[in-house]
């Protein structure tokens, strides 16, 4: 017996596919795209899809799961309902757990407890240095063969520019993507907020956009260096994607991805020191968030990514610059996302590349595409329905959001596993 | 100043948090407010019952004597009950939340509380949560409100005017609550405002608070009716933002010579403590158009309006 979905629309960039169809799933595969109408439902649990957009299952290449050390905050199996309920199939989470994913047998923890989780495809981040200190490179053959599908020291950024030429290198040898927090960490000092207008006014150290495009930069450079693959997380600033872009002119194995806060929220919102604004890099001006939409538009932003960063009331009900940096994304994103299809920035296609097709050609992992044989991670959506954010409902053990309250149009209402069903 | 048209209004907030968020007439009406105090100040019982029976607590994360002792000061002489609180930092650190701590001081109904924090926005935090008043005596680098009104109150008597005065705020933008207070209060006073400092002490966008910006004390004190002075913090030395005490004083300290090219009946201020021969030159701050205790005794008097018409007094006018 047969999962199919009946008479949705299909929207599959990699097949360049935009069209009403049915979809049968099969044994945890995709065993037939037909013409719609065309598949018959008898002996299959079918559900009727009309109206709705039935996609490749999206994929998240930047969360952190807080799994091991800080399960108050996280887990494995709470991260990975509130991405299943979000339209995720799968999530990459980054090594800053406690201990860092640094070692083989951290990444085989995180592997055996979302195979226990049964929930989405969790796909482990190594750290580039043990212990993310920045001195010596981890074990990156070691750490592959364990299961980890790429590297980086997210959130405790690489200083040392000879170490990441290194850290490229060497894990160009092994096939392995470099995923780089780029932030020059002098410079941002103590920063807690963007330097611009608002921090001047709520007196809060402020982390210049320079910070971030000095170290794009370095690290694009190094790229075409080496000719390593380089995949930059979480742009923020108007000055980064004009780098990108050059670089990616230039030749430069260089990808990189930005996250709904950063084209849906500025500085702005730190207003009234609201610490559920607090993130690194920081919300960005007007002008960035222009120069996000336009990157994202142009494909020099290959991806859309949460950095889904849970923190309980403990870190977030503190004076601003005590509080901790991050918020969670893993259930607002689609929505948030949607806008940019509303505002014309992107088609639905282009969306859909931005949240399945390129995640998986840059991660080097299945899915990515709804083409018969391959495995049966669907997203499907209703791009119509309205609904209230509110944190109350959500999924995820921690409530940081600064979305708390939005209106939205359009959600993921089914996500697919493997052919099993782990949304709604 | 139209003092009249303030007289009898009710001052309608709970808290005094900056003075960004106030308008003319709010600002207009504490000053009225504090110079009709100023009267008590000079009798010989220095006390009035108009706050008997309310209990102020004064929270300070970081150790202030003067301006702790103002706001006591401020509070008796209003006949207020009052608490100090002085939380060292290391013991902040360690021990309960900032929100734990209020709750618990909450719990005992005090009507007004004054904080004084390091990190900006920490009274904020205390405002949206309690139902006590709250009143901000200094965060981070954010606003210190009443002194940003003292020294309001100190140009206001002096001059008689705020509106179209020239005030030039010198030193250490960058990190100073004071500069922050005073550029929105004399901004929105109708005063123009010209800071100076080396770049390194003046944070980008300066401009967009409708300030001037030059590197220059000389032009920064030309034609000024006021030449406030911000105290030096020493530990910047060797922190990248200048180089010795004895080339900053040079630059950016002032002297008698400075005074020449200002108004000559200009007013010299300064937020205190001094670091006499650094920012300014011991002749200038003890010399006849040194304000500096002015503005102490001012304080007392505007800390007393500000507690006043919080707990929910009537604008007075007399002195205006
Ligand atoms: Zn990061």
């Amino acid at each position: 017996m047969g999962l199919l979905l009946k008479g949705g629309l299909v929207v599959d960039p990699a097949q360049n596919l935009e069209e009403t169809r049915d979809l049968l799933i099969v044994d945890g595969r995709i065993a037939q795209l037909a013409k719609a109408g065309t598949i018959p439902g008898e002996g299959h649990e079918v559900y009727d899809c009309t109206g709705l957009v039935v996609c490749p299952g999206f994929i998240d290449l930047h969360v952190h799961l807080r799994e091991p050390g800080q399960e108050y905050k996280e887990t494995i199996a709470t991260g990975g309902r509130a991405a299943a309920a979000g339209g995720f199939t799968a999530v990459a989470c980054m090594p800053n757990t406690q201990p860092v994913n640094d070692h083989a047998t951290v990444t085989r923890f995180i592997l055996e407890r979302a195979a226990a989780a049964q929930q989405v495809r969790v796909y482990p981040v190594a750290a580039i240095s043990q212990g993310s200190e920045g001195k010596i490179l981890a074990e990156y053959g070691e750490l592959q063969a364990a299961g980890a599908i790429a590297l980086s020291d997210d959130g405790r950024p690489v200083s040392n520019a000879q170490l990441m030429r290194r850290a490229l290198e060497y894990a160009h040898t092994f096939g392995l993507l470099v995923i780089s927090h780029a932030e020059d960490l002098e410079l941002a000092g103590h920063g807690v907020m963007h330097e611009g207008r608002v921090s001047l006014q709520l007196g809060l150290r402020g982390i210049p956009a320079a910070a971030e495009t000095v170290a794009v930069f370095r690290d694009c450079e190094l790229a075409r260096l080496t000719g390593a693959r380089l995949h930059i997380a979480h742009v923020s600033t108007a000055g980064a994607v004009e780098v990108i872009r050059w670089a990616k002119a230039r030749g430069a194995a260089v990808t990189a991805e930005t996250a709904p806060h950063y084209f849906s929220l500025t500085d702005e919102a730190v207003r009234g020191f609201n610490t559920n604004a607090k993130m690194n890099p920081p919300l960005r001006t007007a002008a960035d968030v222009v120069a996000i939409k336009q990157g994202l538009a142009d494909g020099t932003l290959d991806c859309i990514a949460t950095d889904h960063a849970p923190h309980s009331v403990l870190e977030k009900e503190l004076e601003f610059d005590q509080a901790a940096n991050g918020i969670i994304g893993l259930e607002t994103a689609v929505g948030l996302s949607l806008q940019l299809v509303a505002e014309g920035v992107l088609t639905l296609p282009q969306l859909v590349a931005k949240l399945s097709t390129n995640p998986a050609g840059i991660l080097g992992v299945a899915g990515g595409t709804v083409r018969e044989g391959g495995p049966a991670d669907v997203t499907v959506l209703n791009l119509n329905q309205p609904w209230t954010v509110d944190v109350a409902q959500f999924r995820s053990k921690s409530r940081n959001s600064p979305f708390h309250g939005w209106q939205l149009s359009g959600r993921a209402v089914m996500t697919v596993v493997g052919g099993e069903v782990v949304y709604p | 100043m139209q003092a009249d048209d303030a007289r009898g209004m009710i001052f309608r907030r709970k808290d005094l948090l900056g003075l960004a968020d106030l308008s003319r007439e709010e600002i207009q009406a504490i000053l009225t407010t504090a110079a009709s105090f100023k009267e008590i100040s000079t009798r010989s019982i220095k006390k009035v019952p108009t706050l008997r029976g309310k209990t102020v607590i004064t929270l300070f994360y970081e150790p202030s004597t003067r301006t702790r002792t103002s706001f006591e000061i401020a509070a008796k002489r209003l006949s207020a009950d009052t608490v100090n609180l002085t939380v060292a930092a290391s013991s902040a650190v360690k021990g309960e939340t900032l929100i734990d701590t209020a709750k618990n001081l909450e719990a005992m109904a005090p009507d007004i509380l004054v904080i004084r924090h390091a990190s900006s926005g920490a009274p904020h935090l205390l405002a949206a949560r309690l139902r006590s008043s709250v009143v901000n005596a200094g965060d981070g680098l954010h606003e210190h409100p009443t002194q940003g009104l003292l020294d309001m109150l100190t140009v206001w008597e002096a001059k008689g005017r705020l509106d179209g005065l020239k005030i030039a705020i010198v030193g250490d933008i960058a990190h100073s609550r004071v500069a922050r207070s005073n550029i929105h209060g004399f901004r929105t006073m109708g005063s123009e405002v010209v800071v100076a400092g080396p770049q390194t002490m003046l944070p980008p966008y300066l401009a967009d608070l409708g300030v001037r910006v030059t590197f220059s004390l000389s032009e920064a004190v030309a034609d000024a009716d006021v030449i406030m002075m911000l105290r030096l913090q020493l530990e910047r030395q060797g922190q990248m933002f200048f180089s010795t005490l004895r080339e900053y004083s040079r630059f950016f300290g002032l002297n008698p010579g400075h005074l020449k090219l200002a108004k000559p009946d200009a007013l010299v201020m300064h937020p205190g403590p001094l670091n006499r021969g650094v920012e300014i030159a011991p002749e200038v701050a003890d010399g006849l158009q040194s304000a500096i205790l002015t503005q102490v005794t001012n304080g007392v008097a505007v800390r007393m309006a500000v507690l006043y018409l919080l707990s929910g007094g009537e604008v007075s006018g007399a002195a205006a």
